[in-house]
């Protein structure tokens, strides 16, 4: 096994992992996130992503977007932790400091503002804060291991349009902003103020009318390029398939969601996930009754994948495996105490950081290479 | 390959019709260049050719467009994929995946293509194009070439019969354009591909056509005609088909090298004048009229603006390395190089919208990225790429009340500015529906009005006719004869050569020649215009000076 990162010229050759993969491997840790506020595991959860972002990731500009992830990350934390000092239930415990309090009519009873601001509050918003910290970072390990138009790709025939305008959707808001910038620096070629209300006054209508026109050259090139092209099959099976896939999809999602939420009622767990999985299976074989479309290159689906898949799965079972055996996945808050270590969650989220060396080596998009060599050219210019 | 039927289209609420009575037909393996002044239909013409006119723009349009037998009326362009490539003004805003290689399969994903024929097929088509080395790049990181390059083989791989392109070079450095030519003739040649293609820079394309529509907009009907004839009564023609005008060669020639086998008698006649060394501005009416109406420019000569030692970089890519340079009053200086070199990025520091990462920039002394924006408008104004971008107000007149109060102007100056550039330009008129020009003349006002004495433009030339640059070049004249400092930053090589006193050229962020523009330009396989590669090795730029060498040689003197 060679370290990740390395290059090893006996390794595998260079590919990106297929998608789904990855978001398996992602949804994994996300479970683990959300089934627990053990600071351990989820410290562990982020590591483990991070290692495996680190040794995995290809050099294209979406892959950079993880440590965006992270800032969002802290900025969550943040305000999870100052919310309840001002607002919200007053946990009784060490008094830090105590803030002036409101004292708000009956009818508003279980509502604080202010009040004592105890250890044992500032504690608990923190693991708060960090669970959803470590969930969004998970999502963003995913999107920069795989780039977002890969992903919708790999969606069955019968979403492929819907997929494709998914993607076009993502690249909106970064269009958007640039579209913004610009109008930005125009506002100040006119001598204008570029802050305050009467600059955004100003700008909202220049930057929409600018990601408008945008839309419309988009929508004519993806329309000349055969874009909704009524295929062979007939519309009614082309709606039933659409119908059936993303039925189907809900239903899995709700049914994926009560397996692991014990607060849901029984209809919504296995068996809507059973409905769902024939949903799907029925909206694949009406989709590919109908063979007006193909993949380019499609991603295989091989070894690597089945063991990356594998990895997240053990990361649940390790996590649920802890939950039976009774291990601390909510360490308490009142009274105070330092932790206990979940091993088995643990050990699960330690499979789960094999992918930095089970997945191929992502391929090189040529953009790293460029950016160094100009930075060469600087430092010894 | 290709059929109009007495089409006439008007678009909606529009009071004449765009198209009127168009009756012709590309036949199968031309090359078809469409040319026009701005706003006389081009783009619709071409639009309409796939159905995106009617179909995307809503309006009438009577008659009947066939393309390989199949009428636009009853096929949409998504049904017409297979046989018609079009390709937009902007390539970068037509892309729907992420990597090149994606992009170029997406057509054929959506036609339903076998996986094994889309394989050879994007191979093949990489190699056509020279893209097999960007083949996984992303696409946001591509230059303008390569992005026009990548937007052409993304729908070639569909195995089109017919290819339309809307301006594919206007916004591409020399060189550039050359790459993106080249590609189009082999297609052409090759594999008698038709390709319909509308260009304001005829120097570039003219001599590849075989065929010119000339679009004379206004209802007016189309030329349809072998390039030569159609050149010669046309309002629109490049500096090689003007100078053969002058000379009196028949036929007109297209290319440099058809004018070149006829020029020798002509060099030899202006062997003996020597083109003047001082500023060659083209001299219009108003030249030397206005420069007692505006106080604004300093003392030609006197330094307006300077960088010094000028760093600049975006990420870890770095923009400028160490650039320095003074900007006098009174000089038009045109700003050169390929796209990405850093021509824009040196504007807007000059304008204060970026601070310098390391260095300095001055404008009158001051650091422009200090002052509060009132300031610097009176000190530097720049007119960006996209013009359009300056202007926020639904009507000419309310643009032009903005503009005063911005910079606490006496009501009515902009206006009187704008009138002195173009004069009577509908106050009414929304400026979103004005020409390219026009847009451009009413941003150049607004600008202008609070009299800065550093003038800045980016690439304004591009999607600017002949007679819309004629004028910008006189209004640049009059600029700098006012005592302004004028910076263009161009591929237009002909507009430098026309307009420029001094040439800068930069190359991966640095200066590599900054001097006299006749110097710098003349000799240089990329920068030199047309009527230079001409006449080498006697350093004429333009036909105006050859026909002023002319008109005032004695008739005796004139070796034959």
């Amino acid at each position: 096994m060679t370290s990740p990162g390395a290059v090893d010229h006996r390794a595998r050759p260079a590919r990106l992992l297929h998608p789904a993969a990855w978001w398996l491997w992602a949804g994994g840790l996300v479970v683990v996130a959300l089934r627990t506020t053990n600071p351990w595991l989820l410290g562990l959860v982020l590591a483990v992503a991070a290692f495996v972002v680190a040794s995995r990731r290809s050099d294209a500009p979406w892959a950079q977007s993880f440590t965006s992830y992270l800032k969002l990350g802290v900025l969550v934390v943040v305000i999870r932790t100052l919310f309840p000092i001002f607002f919200g239930n007053r946990i009784p415990g060490t008094t830090l400091f105590t803030l002036p309090s409101v004292e708000l009519p009956s009818w508003a009873a279980g509502v604080s503002i202010g009040g004592p601001v105890t250890l044992e509050l500032l504690v608990g918003a923190l693991y708060q804060g960090l669970r959803l910290a470590v969930v969004i970072a998970c999502v963003g390990a995913a999107n920069s291991l795989c780039s977002p138009y890969r992903t919708l790709r790999a969606l069955p025939d019968a979403l492929y349009e819907a997929g494709v305008a998914v993607t076009v959707a993502l690249t909106f808001a970064p269009q958007l902003a640039i579209t913004a910038r610009r109008v930005r620096e125009a506002r100040r070629l006119r001598g204008r103020p570029t802050s305050g209300p009467s600059a955004w006054r100003g700008s909202m209508l220049p930057v929409l009318e600018g990601a408008l026109e945008r839309a419309v050259a988009l929508a004519a090139s993806m329309d000349s390029r055969g874009y909704g092209r009524h295929g062979r099959a007939p519309t009614a099976t082309r709606r039933a398939a659409a119908a059936l896939t993303l039925g189907g999809l809900v239903l899995v999602a709700l049914g994926a969601y009560g397996v692991l939420d014990p607060g849901v009622p029984f209809v919504l767990r296995t068996p809507a996930l059973v409905a769902g999985a024939v949903a799907l299976a029925a909206a694949l074989a009406l989709g590919s009754r109908r063979s007006d479309r193909t993949r380019y290159r499609a991603d295989p689906w091989l070894a690597p994948e089945w063991l990356v898949s594998a990895c997240g799965v053990a990361a649940v079972v390790g996590v649920v495996t802890s939950g039976r055996l009774g291990d601390v996945l909510d360490p308490s808050v009142y009274p105070l105490e330092l932790p206990g270590v979940p091993v088995a969650a643990c050990v699960g989220a330690l499979v789960a950081v094999l992918p930095a060396w089970l997945a191929p080596e992502p391929p090189s998009f040529g953009t790293v290479t460029a950016a160094v060599a100009d930075a060469d050219l600087e430092v010894a210019a | 390959m290709i059929r109009f039927e007495h089409v006439t289209f008007t678009y909606p609420e529009a009071e004449v019709p765009t198209l009127v009575d168009v009756d012709f037909e590309v036949p199968e393996g031309e090359l078809c260049l469409v040319v026009g002044t701005t706003g006389s239909g081009k783009s619709t013409l071409l639009r309409a050719v796939n159905g995106l006119v009617p179909r995307f723009s809503g309006g009438t349009l009577l008659g009947r467009v066939t393309v390989d037998g199949r009428s636009t009326d009853t096929t949409p362009p998504r049904e017409l994929a297979d046989v018609v490539g079009f390709v937009g003004q902007d390539p970068a805003a037509g892309f729907v995946t992420d990597v090149v290689e994606d992009e170029l399969a997406h057509v054929m994903e959506n036609l339903g293509v076998a996986p094994d024929a889309m394989r050879r097929r994007v191979e093949d088509v990489l190699d056509l194009l020279g893209l097999h080395e960007l083949r996984n790049r992303p696409l946001g990181t591509l230059s303008g070439g390569q992005q026009q390059r990548v937007a052409i083989g993304s729908v070639l791989t569909a195995g089109p019969r017919v290819l339309v392109l809307d301006e594919p070079t206007s916004a591409l450095d020399p060189a550039a354009a050359e790459e993106v030519l080249a590609a189009l003739t082999r297609l052409v040649h090759d594999l008698g591909i038709t390709v319909l293609l509308a260009e304001h820079r005829l120097e570039r394309v003219v001599q590849y056509a075989d065929r010119v529509v000339l679009v004379g907009g206004r209802g007016e009907r189309l030329v349809v005609g072998a390039p030569e004839d159609v050149l010669a009564g046309s309002p629109v023609a490049p500096p090689v088909v003007e100078l053969g005008r002058l000379a009196g060669w028949t036929p007109l020639p297209l290319s440099v090298r058809d004018a070149r086998r006829r020029a020798g008698e002509l060099r030899e006649r202006l062997a003996p004048v020597v083109p003047s060394d001082g500023p060659h501005r083209a001299s219009g009416p108003g030249a030397t009229g206005e420069r007692e109406v505006s106080g604004a420019g300093g003392r030609p000569g006197t330094v307006v603006a300077r960088a010094e030692g000028l760093h600049a970089s975006y990420g870890v890519v770095s923009a400028l390395r160490g650039v320095d340079l003074e900007l006098r009053a009174g000089e038009v200086v045109a700003l050169m190089g390929r796209n990405g070199a850093g021509k824009s990025t040196l504007l807007s520091h000059l304008v204060g919208l970026r601070a310098p990462g390391r260095g300095r920039v001055t404008v009158g002394g001051r650091e422009p990225h200090d002052l509060p924006a009132r300031q610097v408008v009176r000190a530097a104004g720049l007119v960006p790429q996209d013009a359009g971008l300056l202007l926020y107000h639904d009507t000419v007149a309310a643009e032009c009340t903005a503009g005063d109060r911005d910079a606490d102007l006496a009501a009515g100056t902009t206006r009187a500015v704008l009138d002195r550039l173009l004069p009577g330009l509908d106050g009414r008129a929304h400026p979103r529906d004005l020409s390219e020009g026009q847009r451009l003349a009413l941003a150049l006002a607004v600008v202008l009005a609070a009299e800065p004495p550093l003038v800045l433009l980016d690439e304004p030339t591009r999607g600017l006719d002949y007679p819309s640059k004629h004028r910008l070049v006189r209004i640049l004249s009059e600029l700098a004869a006012e005592g302004r400092a004028v910076v263009l930053a161009t591929h237009d090589v002909e507009v430098v050569a026309d307009v420029a006193d001094r040439a800068i050229v930069l190359a991966e962020g640095e200066v590599v020649a900054d001097g006299p523009a006749r110097e710098v330009v003349v000799h240089s396989p990329v920068f030199a215009p047309q009527v230079a590669k001409v006449l080498a090795p006697e350093p004429w730029l333009t036909v105006s000076e050859v026909a002023a060498a002319l008109g005032g040689l004695p008739g005796d003197a004139v070796v034959s």
